[in-house]
């Protein structure tokens, strides 16, 4: 793993390259907006990336807290897969969908959180989910922060104003803030029951990530409407350039939760070394 | 095209932000693990 870790670093720098060249020159020209409309190329990767490791956060929170109870581990995994088999079922029941939604898209994304669960529960032990869950904490906040300053140097040209206390920006505000306040209390807090309590907050804080996402349906909102998954429309090269820029801020999204993830791991061993050393000391000194 | 240059710079540099603070954290981690292991010597 560690020879595979500069070899895809270098492969990502060279597809956010590319993905960098395809949005400021091979993209065409937005007719209203100009050359401004550009900023859509990074803005909205950063806000896609972010909300799945939001949801990644999310599972591996429930996960962290129903592990080790086995009951509760049983009755998480039937819920997940109900309301997995639910929203596809009511993808081709409801009508019309939110935003106009393809049932496939829908589909696709509830499988995805299935699948996603399984895999954190397949591949990770108990302390192992608590790090995927802070690892994707923090770099999710730092995708949801280009997300807040990309979205009003947009909104400067286009509107006129940097911003407006619109329910799309203003949940998307509070999304960061709750985030902010998962990573203080996993910094500051002494409790030996931080990971518990933070994996609660995580489970609360993420039900803002569907309201963020689903604002613009059921609110009045100045901020545009989606452009792809069925509920607008789209140039298709915009489109192409669009999930070329999404691939290769998922790629950079991969490889800094993987060394964040590595970093905590190692942090981890130290520290359990240096208590381990420490109740040793005094006895030593007594010899 | 100064909005669409000052948000793509302002991208980067949030990134290129977070990815000093990991390796000064990775540095400070290494000073402790060679502090650990002088000890054991």
């Amino acid at each position: 793993m560690k020879k595979a870790f500069p070899i895809l670093g270098l492969l990502t720098a060279a597809l956010l390259s590319f993905a960098l060249y395809e949005a400021l020159v091979v993209a065409p020209r937005e007719q209203t907006m100009g050359d401004v409309q550009r900023i859509f190329y990074y803005h909205v990767p950063s806000a896609w990336t972010a909300f799945l490791l939001f949801a990644i956060n999310f599972l591996a929170s429930v996960q962290y807290l129903v592990r080790p109870r086995p009951q509760a581990d049983k009755i998480a995994n039937w819920i997940v897969i109900a309301l997995g088999a639910l929203t596809s079922i009511g993808a081709y029941v409801v009508r019309p969908l939110p935003q106009n939604m393809y049932p496939s898209s829908v589909v696709t994304t509830g499988v995805a959180i299935v699948g996603l669960y399984f895999l954190i529960k397949k591949y990770f032990s108990e302390q192992e989910t608590d790090i995927l869950a802070l690892t994707t904490a923090e770099v999710g906040v730092v995708f949801c922060t280009v997300v807040l300053v990309t979205g009003p140097l947009w909104a400067r040209p286009v509107w006129g104003i940097w911003w407006t206390w619109d329910v799309r920006l203003t949940s998307t505000l509070v999304l960061w803030l709750i985030y902010v306040s998962y990573l203080m209390l996993r910094r500051f807090s002494t409790s030996g029951q931080t990971p518990v309590l933070a994996a609660a907050l995580a489970v609360f804080g993420a039900l803002d990530v569907p309201l963020v996402y689903f604002s613009i349906w059921f609110f009045r909102t100045q901020h545009p409407q989606p452009v792809i998954g069925g509920g607008g429309s789209i140039d298709p090269r915009m489109l192409h350039v669009l999930l070329i820029n999404w691939l290769a801020f998922l790629c950079f999204a991969f490889l800094v939760c993987w060394s964040r993830y590595r970093l905590e791991q190692l942090q981890r061993e130290v520290e359990e070394t240096q208590a381990l050393e420490a109740l040793l000391e005094p006895r030593s000194t007594v010899r | 095209m100064t909005f669409l240059y000052a948000a793509y710079a302002a991208t980067w540099a949030i990134h290129i932000a977070y990815l000093i603070t990991l390796v000064r954290r990775y540095s400070r981690l290494k000073l402790a693990v060679d502090e650990l292991n002088k000890r054991k010597r």
